[in-house]
């Protein structure tokens, strides 16, 4: 297959004046040059975050999805495997799919009539004779596939590009935060399965991608839910919590709360309940994991953000849709957990009034992120400061970078990250 | 069922009130908006999966009392920054029609559009209302309200306002 995505002509800036180790320059938010090299450079190269295998559970079933401006459709093919197809019909690139999700052997285009298999082959075109009867393009004639698709946990990651690292090089160290939210079900498996929310979002994408581990805001853009609902998520975000900000490397970082949970050293504290309120879980749990279930119930959930697009919020799953340098569409939904139906429904709830265009939580984030896009096209100061906790960040352990829970541990990976994909050749 | 639950509502009574509860939103009057509501209220605004299964698929909005309050308290600090400062609105509600009853509530479905107005722009936002009213203590209440948006299919904005 030839490559189906044509170079960005390579007309942007210099990246190593603009990514410093402790700022970065308000124009790489602002400026069409930019992100037409970020398409080139990360989302149509490195391993970006597509969809969930559970969303297309059964043979036949496919659902749409975006990859960088890219509209992809996640098959399943009749071998089980799971497939990602450009939807762009081979003979005059109209869609070939234009229903959200669906089940189906085959994708006919409308135009004209040219069928597809659901692994992207070439079945059949109406009046044959005119291309000298049947048999004669279809091995050259397909939906273009994306070349790279590997998974993790069932979480199904794809690489516009034929070769590079593999998906576990990519993960790395975040694999075992993934691995972690899966701990969490009885049967070791995550399901997407709730439907998603779609929140467009007049800022770029990597503010919201910065965010996202970012531990220094909590107290303040959401201190109005917080303080109405007497929450305890606040004080986890607090310049006296126990919590880290841990740089995961390859651009993923986490906000590891667990040091908050093993000082509390309860179990389900983490999803703000007891035990008690939801004993066929943790009887579950037990029952699966043995001894192990105990730490697995204090330390709760995952709060990693996965580079360049996935979040793990503890019970919310995020995807960041890039649009143009001012625009992305942020997708949430609820994790599931397989043979956990008494937390589902509550993961759902919580979910519901958390997130999404009017979530008591995202709402806020968002009105944020427009304004801090706004904010950077002003001309003066020209850089956004990242030095947050640098002067008492440490390396622990396992080698990573690790910063106190409020500091920019995590901003600063993700630009050391980024600059190394934008300087590549 | 009570006597006052079995009493019929004209037109004219139903759009007095789906007018009146518009003004509240319109102008967030959280207060007199709060007070529409009965103890067993659902506010929901599906998102773009089917409606048969609301507590296991995401939706928009699904608020009962307690979150409804939940949601005004928040606004009432006046530190939601999607609602600081509030978006000028401005909606008309049609089309109204007694659909008919269940349970002693009367059903009632009506169009709606609406202009907000905040520093990102101006957007349009339009959809089908359907109210579940009630009489209780000798006032007409709102004991549901699902909005289905046109676009709900769609990405949509920050939707921080009562809609």
């Amino acid at each position: 297959m030839t490559n189906p995505v044509r170079d960005a002509t390579r007309t942007g800036p210099d990246y190593g004046r603009l990514v410093e180790p402790s700022r970065v320059h308000g124009s790489l938010y602002t400026d069409p040059r930019v992100f037409a090299d970020e398409l080139a450079r990360i989302w149509y190269r490195t391993w970006v975050y597509v969809g969930h295998e559970s969303e297309v559970a059964q043979p036949g079933d496919y659902v749409r999805k975006a990859l960088g401006l890219q509209d992809v459709i996640m098959t399943r093919g009749a071998d089980g495997q799971v497939r990602l197809l450009l939807n762009r019909c081979a003979h005059r690139a109209n869609l070939v799919c234009e229903a959200d999700r669906g089940n189906s052997k085959s994708f006919r285009c409308p135009y004209h009539g040219w069928t597809y298999r659901n692994t992207g082959e070439l079945i059949g075109f109406p009046f044959n004779q005119g291309y000298g009867g049947k048999g004669q393009i279809e091995g050259e004639l397909s939906l273009a596939a994306v070349p790279r698709v590997a998974s993790h946990r069932g979480f199904v990651f794809a690489s516009m590009a034929s070769d590079g690292p593999d998906l576990a090089e990519h993960l790395g160290e975040a694999a075992g935060e993934i691995d972690r939210l899966a701990r969490l079900s009885p049967e070791g498996k995550v399901e997407l399965t709730a439907g998603w929310l779609k929140h467009r979002t007049q800022a770029n994408w990597k503010l919201l991608a910065e965010n996202e581990t970012d531990g220094y805001h909590p107290q303040f853009v959401h201190g109005s839910i917080f303080s109405v609902t007497s929450s305890p998520i606040g004080a986890l975000y607090s310049d006296k919590s126990a919590a880290v900000t841990r740089n995961l490397g390859h651009g993923h970082s986490e906000n590891d709360l667990r040091p908050e949970f093993r000082r509390a050293g309860e179990p389900m504290r983490w999803f703000g309940t007891t035990a008690e309120r939801v004993p066929g879980y943790v009887r579950a749990m037990r029952e699966a994991y043995g001894p192990a279930a105990e730490q697995i119930l204090v330390e709760g959930a995952p709060h990693v953000m996965i580079f360049p697009n996935l979040f793990i919020a503890e019970i919310q799953v995020f995807v960041i849709q890039p649009v143009s340098a001012g625009e992305c569409v942020q997708h949430s939904t609820a994790v599931q957990l397989a043979g956990a139906p008494e937390l589902n429904r509550r993961m759902i709830s919580q979910s519901v009034g958390s997130v999404g265009p009017a979530g008591m939580l995202l709402a806020d984030d968002t009105e944020m992120y427009e304004r801090n896009q706004h904010g950077v096209a002003q001309l003066q100061p020209e850089w956004l400061d990242l030095r947050r906790g640098l002067q008492r960040e440490r390396t622990d352990e396992r080698g990573l970078k690790v910063g106190r829970a409020t500091d920019e541990t995590a901003m600063r990976g993700f630009w050391t990250h980024y600059l190394s994909l934008m300087e590549a050749a | 069922m009570t006597v006052a639950g079995d009493r019929e509502l004209d037109l004219r009574q139903v759009e007095q009130f789906v007018y009146r509860e518009a003004r509240y939103a319109d102008e967030h009057d959280y207060d007199a908006w709060e007070a529409l509501w009965t103890d067993d209220a659902l506010y929901w605004v599906p998102a773009g999966g089917d409606l048969a299964d609301p507590g296991g698929q995401m939706s928009v909005i699904y608020d009962n009392r307690n979150r409804i309050s939940t949601r005004l308290n928040q606004l009432r600090t006046g530190r939601r920054y999607a609602q600081t400062p509030p978006s000028h609105l401005r909606r008309v509600v049609s089309n109204v029609e007694v659909l008919g009853r269940e349970g002693g509530d009367t059903v009632v479905g009506a169009n709606f559009i609406l202009a907000e107005a905040r520093e990102r722009g101006v957007m349009t936002w339009a959809g089908r209302t359907t109210y579940r009213l009630r009489w209780a203590d000798g006032e007409l209440k709102l004991a549901a309200k699902q909005v289905l948006l046109v676009n709900r299919d769609q990405p949509l904005p920050t939707l921080g306002f009562l809609i």
